[in-house]
């Protein structure tokens, strides 16, 4: 039996993980993820099946980074992101590619904005999550942030959570 | 803002105070006056020569608002030219990267061997006898191109010193780092390409910066502190140095882990005693005191005026540029040993990503900091200069003084003060 999961399911689990962003409700957000769960944002002049083991990565978290990237942007000396900035999540063109016994892999397009100090950045990509229902509970076990861009510029940085 | 005599760096030996100018971070007169007397005159940083591994190899990138195509020709010779045509100025070649032997513009189909040499004309017969040949034709080369330990550098001032006299004392850094492999070094793929809105010299002072670690990157000694094992019990010491020409170096001990030798606990045993075969290969092929460097100290090396190689926890090449006083264009590579062990090499780009990359655990908080600072210049009127004198009255500097910094600026004003002798920018 192959796994189960439609369209309208993916986009509510997906449009929740992005208000939780957008609400800063990071702890929430972190246990969407399974144990060995990895995020990762290549940089922009790799190809999509490029490993940050062997490239250069803007981001490449396994769980144990992830968690610490959340316990570091819940820290006032996260001073990138202290006073936080807004953020907006835009979540669009979500389709299942694919499914196999335990995973489904779920593409969509994004347009997140950061907006600080008078500065509103875009960051333009592509997402492709692997999802799993350990236990019944639907959950990420990779999540791909492929930005559509040309390096960070203006942006700068990726101080937020895509 | 500036000075009684007009310079933007005041000094005062007998008060040991160094002062710059908040002006030199804002005024687009002096973004100008850097182009001219400073990017358009001294040796800048144009890739690695592991960049183009083959014959035909060839790469495009942007130097001092130049655009530059960077080739290796049929002989493997390497060549930097003027990304532009002869005919009407079009881009020759329009793509990041790749391999060919010859190059097409696309606008009226003039093509161009990897050596310059225009190829092909079409239409010739509307052309004098000989026009394909005469040299007008071709692609422009840069003034002068030339390159030490596999860092080539272009110069488009024709009355420039050689790289060798330019680099001076820099050198035997550069060459180090260069060294830490028998099997020569390489550019590990993926480019981090940035912006900062800040002036450039902000992060020519924050990339020698010892003094900032604490405060600005708190969370990122937090993170390696909760990572089990991934620090060692070493105080940061060590010390700075003035290498002339407005270069300078930080040398120094950090708790962090090295890839090339200098093991943390997280990595466990078996990594321990193959870091201890590596310093071995180091102690034999380099002797004691330079395997010991590579090894176990880190460098912060500033090409002035903007080639910032740090061997730390990974190593990063970087250069910037200004597009206007509160703006710059950054791109960062890795650099690493060729034949690196795999779970080195994963180290050593993780490493990276969490200090030295925009996505990580500190260097948003130096983008941070440096448009902080941008934004605080604002008040210049009434606050108008910057204190660099942290360490001046010191014989032996510290890795967390500010010397490297005072060479950096003594350098720079210098400069300046040429070009407001032919004023641009007084
Ligand atoms: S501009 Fe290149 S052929 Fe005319
Ligand atoms: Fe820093």
């Amino acid at each position: 039996m192959t796994f189960q999961i439609t369209r309208d399911e993916a986009e509510d689990f997906i449009f929740a993980e992005a208000d939780m962003l957008d609400d800063w409700e990071l702890e929430d957000w972190l246990a969407l993820f399974v144990d060995d769960a990895v995020y990762n944002v290549p940089s922009t002049d790799l190809d999509k099946s490029a490993q940050a083991a062997n490239n250069l990565f803007y981001i490449a978290d396994d769980r144990g980074r992830l968690e610490e990237r959340v316990t570091r942007l819940k820290k006032k000396t996260a001073h990138a992101e202290f006073p936080r900035s807004k953020t907006r999540h835009l979540i669009s063109n979500v389709r299942v590619r694919e499914t196999d016994a335990d995973s489904a892999t779920v593409t969509t397009a994004f347009a997140t904005f950061r907006s600080k100090d008078g500065i509103t950045d875009t960051y333009i990509g592509s997402t492709r999550y692997k999802l799993v229902r350990p236990n019944g509970t639907l959950k990420i076990a990779e999540k791909w942030c492929f930005l559509d861009m040309d390096g960070l510029r203006p942006q700068g940085r990726i101080s937020i959570l895509l | 803002m500036t000075g009684t005599n007009g310079s933007y760096v005041q000094v005062n030996e007998n008060l040991k105070t160094f002062k710059v100018s908040r002006q030199a971070f804002v005024d687009p007169a002096v973004t100008e006056a850097e182009y001219a007397e400073i990017f358009d005159k001294c040796w800048l940083y144009l890739g690695h020569e592991s960049e183009l591994e083959k014959p035909h190899d060839f790469l495009t990138r942007k130097v001092a608002k130049r655009n530059i195509l960077f080739t290796r020709d049929a002989d493997g010779e390497f060549q930097a030219f003027l990304n532009t045509c002869p005919h009407r100025g079009a881009s020759v070649c329009r793509e990041r990267n790749g391999n060919a032997k010859s190059f097409q513009c696309m606008y009226h189909g003039w093509v161009f061997g990897n050596d310059g040499g225009l190829k092909h004309l079409p239409g010739e017969e509307s052309y004098p006898e000989g026009f394909r040949e005469n040299g007008s034709g071709n692609l422009t080369p840069v003034a002068h191109l030339d390159s030490c330990a596999g860092f080539w550098f272009v110069c488009f001032d024709p009355n420039a010193p050689s790289l060798d006299d330019y680099l001076g004392d820099a050198k035997p850094y550069i060459e180090l780092v260069s060294l830490h492999s028998k099997h020569g070094m390489e550019i590990v793929g993926g480019t981090q390409e940035y912006a900062i809105r800040s002036n450039w010299k902000l992060l020519t002072e924050n990339s020698v910066d010892g003094y900032h670690a604490e405060s600005t990157h708190a969370t990122y000694m937090d993170y390696l502190l909760n990572v089990n094992g991934g620090l060692i019990k070493q105080p940061l010491e060590g010390r700075e140095f003035d290498l002339g020409n407005g270069h300078a170096v930080l040398e120094y001990k950090a708790p962090w882990g090295r890839p090339i030798a200098q093991w943390v606990p997280m990595w466990g045993e078996e990594v321990q005693a193959e870091l201890e075969i590596v310093k071995a290969e180091l102690v034999e092929r380099l002797g004691e005191d330079r395997a010991e460097r590579i090894a176990h100290y880190n460098r912060n090396l500033l090409i002035f005026p903007n080639l910032v190689i740090n061997d730390i926890m990974a190593i990063t090449v970087r250069t910037y540029y200004p597009d206007a006083p509160d703006y710059m264009n950054v791109n960062a590579w890795a650099l690493a040993p060729r034949q690196e062990v795999d779970w080195a090499r994963e180290y050593r780009l993780f490493n990276f990503l969490e200090f030295l990359g925009p996505g990580g655990f500190a260097t948003p908080d130096d983008v941070e900091a440096m448009e902080k600072c941008q934004i605080g210049y604002q008040n210049l009127k009434e606050a108008g200069w910057n204190d660099i004198s942290k360490g001046m009255g010191r014989a032996e500097p510290s890795y967390d003084d500010e010397a490297q910094m005072r060479a950096f600026w003594t350098e720079w004003q210098s400069r300046i003060d040429r070009a407001a002798a032919v004023g641009l920018a007084a």
